[in-house]
């Protein structure tokens, strides 16, 4: 349909007012709102994580492209009322207890939002039970954590061994990042998945969250 | 882009000499050219300079104070040069750098053996399309000598090829006197005319005294054939420092002077006005290894500092300055090549030639080339320098700082990203290192190859007209045919 290529084209330049333009626009062509989600919104997404990925476009884009898909959203959301903004799936982030070193956390946030996943973000300096009950409360599937320091990076473990204890690992599935963290200490500590950086990390939990 | 305010731009630049000691090489170069003249190998050289008023004893010709301050006066301070297709490419002025490959190299690194090997044909051609596509390398140059054809055909071959699959322009150059007329005619072929080609110059010719202060018969004819056809030509004296010139940079600077007022002076009174650039290759011999380094420091220094001689003359400049003796590409290759581009840009070293070139200036490297294109990309990065771009008044940035928490998409950002920052890659790498393992844990030199590989399969034929590339096949088949090839080489 060709209003939804346009959709995706503007999402690709980053051009938030032309999105949110079409976005109503096709809704008053009685386009269902899933469709322009899927064929316009997320579709122009994954152009740019494609992009992003092979380093033909820089962050700022990826980031301006998501500013727009926000908007676009914005003006689809009244219309999922009754079933809910439709997602890829639920994740809670944060950077953990006695760290607050966050940037890296927060581009992952970013990039998960925009690849159509619901995101609830806890900021920095966060409790291991805030992660588990967070999640637990909001039926999240997963939980993303991220440290800078060497010292606070025990805390993940933590997480990993309360979920353990309320029988969760399997249902709420764990992914780690952050300068120090290693793939390596993701599988010592029992963590479900590693991720070098935001593009990586919306693979990594895009494979976490599908059905096995 | 937005505003720049000038009041706070500052070029960077190095300085190795103050006036006062540019005055003195000048005045002992002079000296010695009044005094022990210079040798020139050329019967009609030596009486139009007698006819200038130089005192001459055979091939010897001693230049005084007038004849070369004739020759000054008429040198021209600038000088553009223009591709295949009469685009300006380049305009040698103030500081302004470009880069252009080594020259003239005997042999290619094969990067599947990692060993030298005479090149061919073959070899050329992806030379030529490589240099086509290497953003930051302005200029082609005959690089390297092909092997599989007639080896006094082999300067004009190079032009050839180059003229026919790049069209960026190319600094050469003869190696026998017959050669030029091939050499001009390619060129005349390109332009239409021999005045089209005298008003966009599309070549620049080396032409190298040898050390020391002498003019052979071959050098100092291409020297007035350029004048002639206003064909550019850059001076390369090579003074060894230690053992063809004095061991000090500064006895070393005096020679270097004194070779290139002389070839100044051969141009300037053959036909005033006509292009160079004020050049060289010399080198601080290494008595070790009976060596040239081109990467040594002081070789750099050199380099630099006769810059600002010629600077002070009044003349844009040349030098073989980024590259590298190293026999492969390693972490010396690296490091002497990126400490001689950046020296050279600093300098303001108008014509910079080297990338691509290895082992004292007699092997060239494709993956080379790529790396170094990327360094070159850095250089010119950096001869830019640090100046404020909308960064006044500051808090309105910090205010969006600390509201947004990241400046990633702030308008300033956008507006600036590609232009303040250069971002080298894919030789340079800056992954973080699970990224890099993931993508296979590349070396430097694979990626250099795959980039050679991939640049070449991106090549984009010339847009040179069809009617003239067939004029140039057929100028160069009937050059050969004089040196007894039937046929030439085979270009696919």
């Amino acid at each position: 349909m060709e209003i939804l290529d346009r959709i995706s084209e503007m999402l690709q330049r980053g051009d938030t007012g032309k999105v949110s333009a079409l976005v109503k626009e096709s809704l008053t062509e009685n386009i269902p709102a899933k469709q322009v989600l899927d064929g316009g919104l997320i579709r122009g997404m994954q152009v740019i994580g494609e992009q992003y990925r092979l380093h033909e476009i820089f962050l700022p884009d990826v980031l301006l492209a998501a500013k727009a898909m926000y908007a676009g959203m914005d003006i689809l959301k009244p219309s999922f009322i009754k079933e809910g903004m439709p997602s890829l799936g639920k994740v809670v982030i944060g950077t953990v207890q006695g760290d607050l070193h966050d940037i890296g956390k927060n581009l992952v946030g970013i990039m998960l939002k925009g690849a159509g996943f619901e995101v609830i973000d806890l900021g920095n300096n966060v409790a291991p039970e805030s992660f588990v009950e967070t999640a637990r409360k909001e039926r999240a599937s997963v939980i993303g954590m991220s440290a800078l320091l060497t010292t606070t990076m025990p805390v993940m473990a933590q997480v990993v061994e309360l979920l353990k204890a309320q029988r969760l690992v399997g249902t709420i599935k764990t992914i780690i990042g952050g300068a120090p963290v290693t793939k390596e200490y993701a599988q010592e500590i029992g963590a479900d998945a590693y991720s070098f950086d935001s593009a990586d990390a919306v693979e990594t939990v895009k494979a976490l969250v599908k059905p096995a | 882009m937005g505003k720049t305010d000038r009041r706070y731009c500052v070029r960077p630049t190095v300085r190795f000499l103050d006036d006062k000691l540019i005055k003195k090489i000048i005045t002992e170069a002079r000296d010695v050219l009044k005094k022990l003249g210079v040798e020139i190998h050329s019967d009609e050289v030596v009486s139009m300079l007698q006819e200038h008023g130089a005192h001459v004893d055979k091939k010897h010709v001693f230049l005084n104070e007038e004849i070369i301050d004739k020759a000054l006066k008429t040198a021209a301070s600038s000088f553009r040069l223009y591709d295949v297709l009469g685009n300006e490419t380049h305009h040698f002025i103030d500081d302004q750098v470009y880069f252009t490959p080594g020259s003239a190299a005997l042999n290619i690194l094969d990067h599947k053996t990692n060993r030298i090997r005479k090149p061919s044909t073959r070899d050329y051609i992806r030379y030529a399309k490589l240099v086509s596509r290497l953003q930051h390398i302005a200029s082609q140059s005959t690089a390297f000598i092909p092997a599989d054809v007639h080896e006094r055909i082999s300067d004009s071959y190079r032009l050839f090829l180059s003229l026919l699959y790049c069209e960026k322009p190319v600094v050469t150059g003869a190696f026998t006197m017959e050669a030029f007329t091939i050499m001009k005619n390619l060129q005349v072929a390109v332009r239409g005319t021999e005045k089209a080609l005298a008003e966009k110059p599309l070549t620049i010719f080396s032409c190298c005294p040898t050390s020391p202060l002498k003019w052979s018969d071959v050098t100092v004819q291409n020297v007035i054939d350029c004048s002639d056809f206003n064909i550019p030509v850059e001076f390369v004296s090579m003074p060894l420092s230690g053992f063809m010139a004095p061991v000090t940079i500064i006895g070393t600077l005096v020679q270097h002077t004194a070779e290139t007022l002389s070839g100044i002076v051969i141009s300037q009174l053959r036909k005033p006005g006509t292009p160079m650039l004020y050049g060289g290759s010399p080198a601080a011999f290494d008595v070790r290894y009976e060596t040239t380094p081109m990467g040594a420091i002081e070789t750099q220094m050199i380099d630099c500092a006769y810059n600002e001689i010629g600077k002070y003359l009044g003349m844009p400049t040349q030098a073989y300055i980024s590259l590298s003796d190293a026999k492969m590409l390693d972490a010396q290759a690296g490091f002497e090549s990126a400490m001689g581009a950046t020296l050279a840009g600093l300098s303001g070293i108008n014509s910079i030639s080297g990338p691509g070139m290895l082992d004292f200036e007699s092997c060239q490297s494709l993956e080379k080339l790529v790396l170094d294109n990327e360094i070159c990309g850095m250089v010119l990065r950096l001869v830019r320098g640090a100046k404020p771009k909308d960064d006044f008044p500051s808090v309105p940035h910090f205010e969006e700082l600390l509201k947004e928490r990241h400046l990633l998409i702030s308008e300033h950002t956008r507006k600036f990203l590609r232009d303040e920052i250069y971002f080298p890659g894919p030789v340079v790498d800056r992954a973080n290192r699970t990224r890099w393992e993931a993508e296979g844990a590349s070396t430097l030199s694979q990626r250099a190859h795959d980039e050679v590989e991939r640049l070449i399969g991106e090549y984009e034929e010339s847009r040179l007209p069809d009617t003239i590339k067939k004029e140039l096949v057929t100028l160069m088949e009937s050059e050969a045919k004089e040196y007894g090839m039937d046929r030439l080489p085979d270009r696919f």
